[in-house]
């Protein structure tokens, strides 16, 4: 499903992504972890097309990248940190928008809308104004947004920054159930039980590069935290 | 292309872009800045406010010189300063939002052309900037004793804004990365916008003076060249400027 081979993205003279090779299987959760500053929203904002990349090929569901970016943008769910919503709007009329600019057909619109409100549990809340939610609340109404269209893939960018417990609880029982649908995820996160928990398998990103790739079902999770010190922590005093 | 891709004729289907939903996307965007204004009044509140402060210092300085005050040059000068400045103000903060809240990046991903979102935004800042135009002609009218609502002026006052507004859109969209924006986006905006500017003034002047057509047509066809240069510019540079 997604296919990337040595990937470089060079800020100025900087370069963050170092010839990264990657490929997740159509259906598969991938958690990518990796300190800051290793290249994960960058490489995240190039497969949402966000983002040119330096050099290398990218490959989303047989689309190429760049070259055919409206076309991969039409399979891809995103959700940020930032909940990309219009807090002045209600969340019915957010919705409503972005199904437009995703050109559903507009007999579906509305019965469309309703679906994920209801799936995400904010339908009762669908004609208050996003300002007046919580960031719990907030980022469930993000995941709506990025299921509107019914991607195939789904990018997420650290979608538990800001969320206390019991929001994220509710967040961990809908990505569970959008990844049981048959799309591909890929998950950027701090969080390594949370990641582990999730995902099918866990790659670390250290200094622009995979550092560690395995499938969940290989990896111990009592381990993982020593494992992801030795990972990073040799690269970056390499 | 891969044997994977088996349901991209329904993507590509979906994402084929003739007219009819490249202007439903510029139309979903225009209705977006204005439902989201209406509720937020934000920008709209400050560029009347402004208008209206700018007009009223004016009105005062002028208060003793009733031969400057009653001038149709010194109307023609006060309504073009206004529009560029409360239109920088309306410009910025629309762009700004859109990035603070992240609702950019959203935009940005959706499958439609760049140009779409451009010409979208552009609109929505047009209406907004004609509405302060408005407001400002009529306090023009009241305060200064001008008959400056007539048809050919408010064309002028047209054009001249949809040239302002599409360079003041694309700009804002570039100074909106950096730190220091708010100051960035006048200094990148006025140099290029003065063709408009000088066109729009000197045109205006021409009609509330009542001089013969010889007078004001070149500035009028000078602003319509200028707008369509400046739309085509605006057409092909969008996705470069929001491009990382």
């Amino acid at each position: 499903m997604i296919e990337i081979h040595s990937l470089t993205k060079i800020f100025g003279v900087n370069p963050v992504l170092r010839g990264l090779d990657l490929s997740v299987p159509r259906g598969q959760f991938l958690t990518l972890l990796g300190p800051n500053g290793s290249g994960k929203t960058t490489l995240l904002r190039i497969l949402g097309a966000l983002a040119h990349p330096t050099g290398g090929t990218i490959q989303i569901g047989g689309w190429d990248l760049p070259r055919e970016a409206d076309y991969v943008r039409a399979q891809l769910g995103v959700v940020s940190h930032l909940p990309l919503l219009y807090d002045t709007l209600t969340a019915e009329e957010n919705l409503l928008f972005f199904a437009r600019l995703y050109n559903l057909p507009s007999a579906e619109r509305a019965a469309r809308v309703e679906t994920v409100l209801r799936r995400v549990g904010l339908w009762r809340r669908a004609r208050d104004v996003v300002r007046t939610y919580s960031r719990g609340m907030q980022q469930r109404l993000a995941i709506a947004r990025a299921i509107l269209h019914n991607p195939s893939v789904l990018l997420l960018d650290e979608p538990y920054t800001g969320l206390d417990q019991d929001a994220a609880g509710l967040l961990d029982d809908l990505l569970r159930e959008v990844a049981i649908q048959g799309r591909t995820v890929v998950m950027t996160t701090h969080d390594l039980r949370r990641g582990y928990d999730l995902s099918d398998r866990i790659a670390i990103l250290s200094r622009g590069k995979i550092a560690f790739d395995q499938l969940g079902s290989d990896i111990d999770p009592d381990t993982l935290p020593a494992l992801y010190a030795d990972v990073t922590g040799a690269a970056t005093t390499r | 292309m891969t044997a994977e891709s088996q349901p991209q004729t329904a993507v590509r289907a979906r994402t084929r872009r003739p007219i009819t939903p490249y202007l439903r996307s510029v139309g979903a965007v225009v209705w977006k800045d204005i439902r989201a204004e209406m509720r937020s009044r934000e920008l709209i509140n400050s560029m009347i406010l402004f208008t209206i402060m700018t007009v009223l210092i004016f009105s005062l300085a002028l208060e003793l010189d009733a031969k400057s005050r009653r001038s149709d040059s010194t109307v023609a000068g006060i309504l073009w300063v206004t529009i560029a400045f409360a239109g920088i103000l309306g410009l910025g903060r629309s762009m700004a939002a859109e990035k603070d809240r992240g609702s950019l990046d959203a935009l940005l991903l959706a499958p439609i052309a760049r140009s779409a979102l451009f010409f979208g935004k552009m609109l929505g800042n047009l209406l907004f900037v004609l509405v302060v135009a408005l407001v400002l002609m009529l306090l023009l009218t009241v305060l200064f004793d001008a008959t400056v609502i007539r048809p050919l002026v408010l064309l002028m006052v047209l054009l001249g804004s949809i040239g302002f507004t599409t360079v003041g859109t694309l700009v804002s969209s570039m100074s909106v990365h950096a730190r220091a924006r708010e100051t960035l986006l006048p200094i990148l905006l006025m140099p290029v916008v003065l063709p408009v500017l000088i066109s729009a003034v000197r045109g205006t002047n021409a009609l509330l003076n009542e001089l013969p057509s010889e007078d004001w047509m070149p500035w009028l066809q000078l602003l319509v060249i200028a707008d369509l240069l400046y739309l085509a510019a605006a057409y092909w540079l969008f996705d470069f400027v929001v491009e990382e």
